[in-house]
């Protein structure tokens, strides 16, 4: 799945990272709490997260992540932006809330890509 | 390859969240730079960002030294904080002492520990209530 696509399933709006959309992702993580989400080392991996924060940019920054995807119709200041910017990250926002943005995008085809050991 | 000895260091503001975790992306930025192969790297960050976050949420803010060499990355994280009466404790998944309000932050969840023993190859911790806390984390290097 490109980050394209995953715009277009949740209608999201692209932040930053345009120039990223055709960057092909395999697996995402969903979570609020980023010690939850640094547990799994994932490859390509998507961001979807309710935290609005600079932890969150860092956290995907850390895991060599691709793209947050901020639900809830969650709005990250420049701030966030500039981070993610610096770090190559896209940035996406859409309405949808946590559990049916996860939905969609499995129902696509985007893995959780972990297995707990 | 040349012999490589490599000094950083770091002070972490303990009053300032947003901060949190920037000397852990500088590291990292670091160990790209170095060539080293991504998942080393990855280990070390994410270990590192875990103790940077630890530093900041529950002992004030403290100092970070990493040392690379040819072989491994060693992060060296000494805090003045109150130190951790039960590391054994401390050390299971689920287990924290973090706030509401380090919760609504996004962390406290009791992995933070638990995440740096997974992703360091040595994972030393000496606390002191009290006292401080100091950790050693050592990554080593894969050699091809």
């Amino acid at each position: 799945m490109l980050i394209r696509d995953i715009r277009d399933i949740l209608d999201a709006k692209i932040l930053t990272g345009e120039e990223l959309l055709d960057t092909e992702v395999h697996t995402a993580c969903g979570s609020d709490m980023m010690s939850d989400v640094l547990a799994f080392v994932k490859d390509q991996a998507v961001l979807i997260t309710g935290l609005l924060n600079q932890q969150a940019i860092r956290t995907a920054a850390m895991m060599d992540m691709v793209c947050v995807v901020f639900v809830r119709g969650k709005m990250p200041g420049e701030d966030i932006i500039e981070a993610a910017r610096e770090n190559g990250i896209a940035v996406l926002t859409t309405t949808h809330r946590m559990f049916s943005a996860c939905g969609m995008l499995y129902q696509a085809g985007l893995d959780g890509g972990c297995t707990i050991k | 390859m040349s012999e490589t000895n490599l000094h950083y260091h770091y002070v972490v503001p303990g009053d300032d969240f947003t901060r949190a975790g920037l000397a852990s992306n500088a590291v990292k930025k670091i160990l790209k730079q170095l060539g080293i192969e991504p998942e080393t790297v990855r280990k070390l960050s994410i270990s590192l960002y875990e103790g940077e976050i630890n530093m900041v949420i529950h002992a004030g803010g403290g100092e970070i030294d990493v040392y690379i060499d040819d072989q491994k990355i060693v992060a060296v994280l000494v805090d003045k904080g109150p130190g951790i009466a039960d590391i054994g404790l401390a050390m299971q998944e689920g287990w924290s002492t973090a706030s509401e309000q380090v919760r609504g932050l996004g962390f406290g969840a009791g992995m933070g520990l638990p995440n740096m023993k997974k992703y360091s190859d040595e994972l030393d911790i000496q606390s002191t209530v009290g006292i401080g806390t100091t950790v050693t984390l050592t990554v080593n290097i894969k050699n091809n």
